[in-house]
Parts: structure tokens; sequence; C-alpha cells
């Protein structure tokens, strides 16, 4: 369901208009895609909502996988939506239990995704949620720790993808739905 | 104040609730009995009743805004503002939020802290509730509240689903009601 396959949804433009671009942040060359104004855009932000899960509702997901912290804002409503689980995976340190945990590569230096032990179980079937992929590589983590407790992945969901950066191709071969591409 | 208290007494989705909150001793640090609400979102009924429970009290309130304290406030406070058909305006830590922002500091146990928010998200005269999972000493209440009325808005209510007892008995915060679900779960309580 990207913004380019087929029949758009009419509810996509309108998401689209409603996310802010801010140049240079966090650094010089980046042009940042905010969501915050989307979500000051109630009917924008519910049609976001609502197209995830239109798509996931009878796909039997037994989880949902947000990624810290702007996919906590889109991951809990989807899983409130089509009564899944909902697990953050989130930054080191910030998880109170016992954690696991996968590295990934960032431009300089390496950072680390952790998951509580128990959480997602042998057998469960997944979705990963963030606000948008770029490199893929916390998309990559993500699917790692959940493939590893024996969470079959289903997909990954991001509002928006920066195709250029060619991220789709670093999921291993997991399909992925977005809703607005950045060019 | 507390939701027994205020009309859900022997509700029993907030027994629910409770009981899906996990206690983790030690943690960050020795003595501290740290209130796990991840728990509570793998228990998928007892996450909805908590959602169903804070869109009920706001749904006549008209209420505008949702704001929600990162990062465990963002678990909670779209779902509710998405229910009332409100905006959601997340209140970040330093550095995070991309455009021009307001920041507030408050005081923790050793040092401070910060909370930013951007400065066009909410106008004067907004009605607006905050949200977070957990209140302890209301810092990063107030602080929320400072920079929500810095923009002129309306706090109406601070709202959290567990309230340490520092708050028992307190009805107020910075002079704003504060609504609690539930008290911490005891150290007995199925550690998961």
């Amino acid at each position: 369901m990207s913004a380019k396959a087929g029949q758009e949804d009419p509810r996509i433009d309108g998401i689209k208009t409603k996310i802010r671009v801010v140049p240079h942040f966090p650094k010089k060359g980046i042009m940042f895609q905010d969501i915050t104004t989307l979500l000051l855009d109630p009917k924008a932000f519910k049609d976001t909502i609502d197209l995830f899960v239109e798509r996931y509702r009878d796909r039997n997901i037994s989880v949902v996988a947000g990624i810290e912290a702007r996919g906590f804002i889109f991951g809990p409503p989807i899983a409130l939506a089509i009564g899944a689980k909902f697990v953050p995976l989130r930054k080191p340190k910030k998880l109170p239990g016992e954690t696991i945990f996968e590295e990934y590569e960032l431009e300089y230096g390496r950072d680390r995704l952790e998951m509580h032990v128990g959480a997602v179980e042998s057998g469960d079937t997944a979705l990963v949620v963030d606000d948008l992929i770029a490199t893929g590589g916390t998309l990559c983590a993500a699917m790692n720790l959940l493939e590893r407790v024996g969470a079959q992945v289903v997909e990954c969901a991001c509002v928006i993808e920066l195709p250029e950066l060619k991220g789709r191709q670093r999921l291993k071969g997991k399909p992925l739905c977005v809703l607005v591409e950045y060019r | 104040m507390f939701a027994a208290e205020n009309g859900l007494k022997g509700d029993p989705r907030l027994e629910a609730i409770s009981a899906a909150i996990r206690v983790v001793p030690n943690f960050p640090k020795k003595g501290i009995m740290f209130q796990d609400i991840t728990t509570l979102l793998l228990d998928y009924k007892a996450f909805k009743h908590t959602i169903d429970i804070f869109v009920d009290r706001y749904k006549d309130m008209h209420v505008s805004v949702v704001a929600g304290v990162e990062a465990r406030g963002f678990m909670f406070g779209p779902s509710i503002a998405l229910a009332l058909g409100a905006k959601f305006v997340p209140l970040r830590k330093p550095g995070k939020l991309p455009g021009n922002v307001i920041s507030k500091s408050y005081d923790l146990e050793y040092g401070h802290d910060c909370l930013e928010m951007h400065v066009d998200a909410v106008k004067a005269g907004e009605r607006v509730i905050v949200i977070d999972d957990l209140v302890a000493t209301g810092g990063t209440l107030s602080a929320a509240i400072s920079l929500l009325e810095s923009v002129e808005a309306e706090v109406v209510e601070c709202a959290c689903v567990i309230g340490l007892p520092e708050v028992k008995g307190q009805h107020m915060l910075k002079g704003k009601p504060l609504y609690v679900l539930v008290e911490p779960s005891g150290l007995d309580d199925h550690l998961c």
C-alpha cells in the first residue's frame, strides 16, 4: 500500500500534506519528516490508523511491536483496534525487566534495541511499526529480536518511506507497507 | 484523585488493570519498586479498559488536546486522543522535536531534566489533558502544565494510570486536578 501502488486511497493525500518537512534537522543535509503535525489533525491521524487497521485486522496478528519512540504513537492504537498485544522495543536500559537486545549500525557507531523476555512467545505473529523507514537498520534489528524468540514477522508498517535509502531491501524478504514516500 | 473514589469504586476493570501491572524491584536503582506497565500492554482487555475509562471521563469535557509525556505517555495518549477526536501533542526530552520549541526544566532526585513542546502545537484557550503512565512527585507533570500554560492553554486535568503514595489525598497538582486509576501494585502480586 505505498503511495504509488495502483489505486491510491483518497485518504493518503490528506495524510501526506500533514507531514511537515524540517530542513537540516538533526543536522545539515537531512530533510526531517515531522509527523507531529499529522498528530495535530485528528482526521488525518485517524485515517492513518484506519488504513493500517483495515489492512491487518483479519490477518491474525497477535503482537504489534513498536519502535521507540514514534512507533509508540502509532503502534498501540493499531494493536487495540486489531486485538493484539503491544510490545515496546526500546533503547538500552529503559525496560525494567530481563531483556534481550539486538545491535544495529548507525551512520557513526552502533546502537541497541531491547525487548522484554517473555513479552513475545514462539508462535506469535508480529507486525513491526515505526513512523518512518530510512536505511531499514532499526526495523531489521526489530525483526531479528522477534524471530529470535520464535515469532513470525508478518509485515513491517511505516507511515513514511525514504525509498532512495533502499531500506525495503534490508527486511530479509519480509513485506513492507507504507502510506507515503518522500523523495 | 483516585478513580475508585470518583465513581468507579468496585469497578472490576480497575482490578484487572492493577493485576496486569508488574512490579520490578530495585529498578532503576536499589530501593525503587518499579511499576512496569509493559505487562498491561500485553493484556489486550486490560489495556483497552484503561483507555476506555479515560475516554469515558473526558468525552464530554470538550477536550481538544491530549498531551503525552515521553515516552510512556505516548503509549496511552494517542489512543485517548483518537477516541476523543482531539489533537495529540508529544512532550519530549530535549533535542528530539525538530521545530521551534519551548522548554521547561524540572528537578529530579539528583539533578534536573527538561521537557519540550512545539510552540505551534497548542493554541491559547485550548482545553488540554496531560497524560503519563505514572505520577510520583509530580515534577514532570508540573513542567508539562507550565509548558501548556505558557501558551495560554487551559489544563483541564492530569491523568495517570498509576499514582504513588506521595500523591494520595492530593487532588490537585499546581492547582490542576489529578486523576489516577490505581495505586502501585504490591511486592507479592504476580511477579511475571
